[in-house]
């Protein structure tokens, strides 16, 4: 028996390291704020477009987090996305002319709702939809319509400013 | 035509094995539930496969780490959003390098003593002797480190996992500058229980591939000193091909 | 008195010769295509020394795993106090070597523990005994085998004869019937080879066990065993006493006792002609 409280105490050591890292994975490195666990209610928006959403995703007012989306469906009667949302219970006074808006985080990061506060007296409640929507903003077709307002403009300056055209353009190739 | 032979031979060979190893599996698994009843040998097996590997996997997780700032830095930067590192970082490590260089790093330090180990009872007429004591050796010998091995290997895990996390951020916020708090809650926005789960989920299945392997590879070495230097060699590599392929496996299934 | 002491053992002798505890029955085994024995016959009487012994190959170790049910035979017997171990399961067969105590060549003892753990090893797998009884077994096993000061050391810091004899007293620790020796005396000097001879007649006289000496070292074997045989050829050789042997018929048996270096055992390996071969290289 060569020092088995030794071996018993470096084990017990290596098992609780292995649990308090676990523990700190759990804790500090997933968004744990986000899970709506408690009492919450569901509201619903459709959108035309709605980019990467995802479920899971964050629902925030004024970039606090309310609420995350439970589930993305396919409407086939308007040709929208369906987007249900699972909202806080705390949060039970969001006007029910509030509009929600798909936005991104960052350049790379995960697409997110946002909802602006309204002016409504009356609040959303279970089963509500949310009827002021924005859509997702699609970078191809901002290109699209950069480019187009940028060919409207060439076209018509055309023949005076040829040179600040070309200038254009060029700005053009490096979007 | 040597060629279609050798192949054909080495086909054998590995079918051979991969039979080999399905039928000492089979034998293993009975002889758990009777190993699980002596806690004090499967202790002594987690400090040896798991507490006695505890520097190495640490030490190796701060540099991973550290490499894994610098080049998600680097990278990073040249897109303007350097505040992503902590998101790269952590997936990176969650996801795919914890467990796979764990179960590489588990491969050669804990396999290896596991396989020569064995090795050195087989050649030594230990398994046989305690075999003439009428104990079975496997359960009395390898059940026991084939569990001890299985419960310590997700532990290292996590604890890479945990102090890669603590490498990424001390090269990307201490040395570079990337602010803290976005660091922090770009990687909370970003990691899923999912993806912890998929880490530790990874490290299970690496810790039951390389233990068995290590343990088969030991337990039917040639009792010669060249067989246990074979087991040895063998046990780091099949682990590490294995490893390898399961990750991909996977990997594809949690996608 | 000294007549009376004689007839005594040779009576005894007798009713032993006629009930053996272990009894080999036309056994054949073959490994890979190699015939290892063909048509074995022998039987070990009860409470007695019995060396088997014989030229290098001749399969000794293999008599052994077969008589300890390690692997089964391809064809014959082998019946343990009436018990067939091959027919044995695995269960069955566990049962039985509860009785059986094998001694390996270097010992065999577990490394990773001390030179007690080792010797209390088979009694905390077998039995629910209290600490303090193992210890009082242990220490009184160790102290016959003369090692009780060595109870702390680990195997790595004992000598091959110390070795020898911890795993004597680990064998001893359960009681076995009969004691099995593989080549106990090689690689040893005179003094432990002294000391494991003395323990092997010890072990026999003092306790009644049943022994299996296998060696091929004629002289301390023909002080030692009641009974010999001779294995060469896949069968039993010789028989009997060994100093009566000395004499055999046989050549082989003549040429292992004496020790001659060529004989049906040739000094050299099978080759083709010596002259001819030369001859074809320089061409």
């Amino acid at each position: 028996m060569r020092s088995t409280r030794t071996v018993e105490i470096s084990t017990g050591l290596f098992v609780l390291l292995g649990f308090a890292a676990l523990f700190f994975m759990v804790t500090q490195i997933t968004n744990r704020e986000l899970s709506v666990d408690g009492a919450s209610y569901d509201v619903t928006a459709q959108f035309e477009n709605i980019g990467s959403l995802k479920p899971g995703a964050a629902v925030s007012m004024a970039g606090v987090t309310v609420g995350r989306v439970d589930s993305i469906s396919f409407d086939q009667n308007v040709y929208k996305a369906v987007v249900k949302m699972r909202i806080a219970s705390n949060y039970n006074r969001i006007p029910n002319d509030s509009d929600a808006a798909i936005m991104t985080s960052g350049l790379l990061g995960g697409q997110y709702v946002g909802i602006t506060a309204g002016g409504s007296e009356e609040f959303l409640k279970s089963g509500d939809r949310i009827t002021l929507v924005q859509d997702a903003l699609v970078l191809e077709n901002l290109i699209n319509q950069l480019v187009a307002s940028f060919m409207k403009r060439d076209n018509s300056d055309d023949a005076q400013q040829g040179a600040e055209g070309g200038q254009n353009k060029t700005e053009e190739a490096k979007q | 035509m040597k060629i279609v032979r050798e192949l054909a031979d080495n086909a054998g060979d590995f079918a051979a094995t991969v039979g080999g190893v399905t039928l000492f599996l089979g034998r293993l698994l009975r002889q758990i539930p009777a190993a699980l009843l002596r806690p004090s040998l499967i202790v002594a097996q987690v400090h040896n496969t798991g507490a006695l590997s505890l520097v190495i996997i640490m030490t190796c997780a701060l540099f991973v780490g550290a490499v894994l700032g610098l080049l998600g830095y680097d990278t990073l930067l040249r897109f303007g959003s350097e505040d992503a590192l902590g998101t790269v970082g952590a997936l990176g490590l969650v996801k795919e390098l914890g467990p796979v260089v764990t179960a590489l790093l588990y491969a050669g330090r804990a396999g290896t003593a596991l396989a020569s180990e064995l090795g050195l009872m087989r050649a030594t007429d230990q398994l046989t002797a305690i075999e003439m004591m009428a104990v079975d050796p496997m359960r009395r010998v390898v059940a026991p480190r084939f569990v001890g091995g299985v419960i310590a290997m997700p532990l290292l895990t996590v604890v890479f996992i945990a102090i890669g996390i603590f490498g990424v951020q001390l090269v990307g916020v201490q040395n570079f500058g990337v602010d803290s708090a976005s660091f922090w809650s770009q990687m909370r926005a970003s990691v899923e229980l999912n993806d912890i789960a998929e880490g530790v989920i990874k490290g299970c299945v690496f810790g039951f591939a390389c233990n068995l392997i290590a343990v088969y590879e030991g337990y039917n070495a040639i009792p010669t000193a060249e067989g246990v230097g074979r087991a040895t060699t063998r046990t780091v590599v099949i682990s590490a091909v294995l490893t390898l392929m399961l990750d991909y496996m996977i990997t594809a299934v949690m996608l | 008195m000294v007549s009376a002491v004689s007839t005594d053992a040779s009576s005894a002798q007798s009713a032993a010769a006629s009930e053996s505890l272990i009894e080999i029955r036309d056994v054949h085994y073959s490994v890979g295509g190699r015939s290892i024995f063909s048509g074995l016959n022998l039987s070990i009487p009860r409470g007695r020394i019995t060396a088997l012994m014989g030229p290098s190959g001749t399969g000794k170790t293999t008599l052994l795993r077969l008589m300890t049910g390690q692997i089964k035979p391809t064809r014959g017997q082998i019946l343990f106090d009436g018990i067939d171990v091959s027919a044995l399961k695995t269960r069955e067969l566990y049962a039985l070597r509860r009785r059986m105590g094998m001694l390996f060549q270097n010992g065999a003892l577990l490394t990773d523990m001390s030179v007690f753990e080792n010797v209390a090893f088979p009694l905390r797998e077998h039995t629910d005994l209290p600490e303090c009884l193992i210890r009082n077994i242990v220490l009184t096993k160790l102290q016959a085998v003369g090692l009780r000061g060595a109870a702390q050391l680990m195997p790595a810091e004992l000598s091959g004869g110390m070795n020898r004899r911890v795993a004597l007293a680990r064998t001893m620790a359960t009681d076995p019937e009969v004691l099995i020796y593989d080549e106990p005396f090689t690689g040893l000097d005179p003094i432990s080879m002294g000391m494991i001879v003395r323990l092997v007649r010890h072990m026999n006289a003092a306790l009644g066990i049943t022994s299996i000496v296998v060696s091929h070292d004629v002289h301390e074997l023909s002080d030692l065993s009641d009974t010999s045989y001779i294995i060469a050829g896949g069968k039993v050789a010789a028989a009997g006493k060994l100093n009566e042997l000395k004499g055999h018929q046989s050549e082989i048996v003549n040429q292992f006792l004496n020790g001659l270096p060529d004989g049906p055992v040739p000094f050299h390996y099978p080759a083709a002609d010596y002259q001819q071969q030369l001859l074809a290289d320089s061409e």
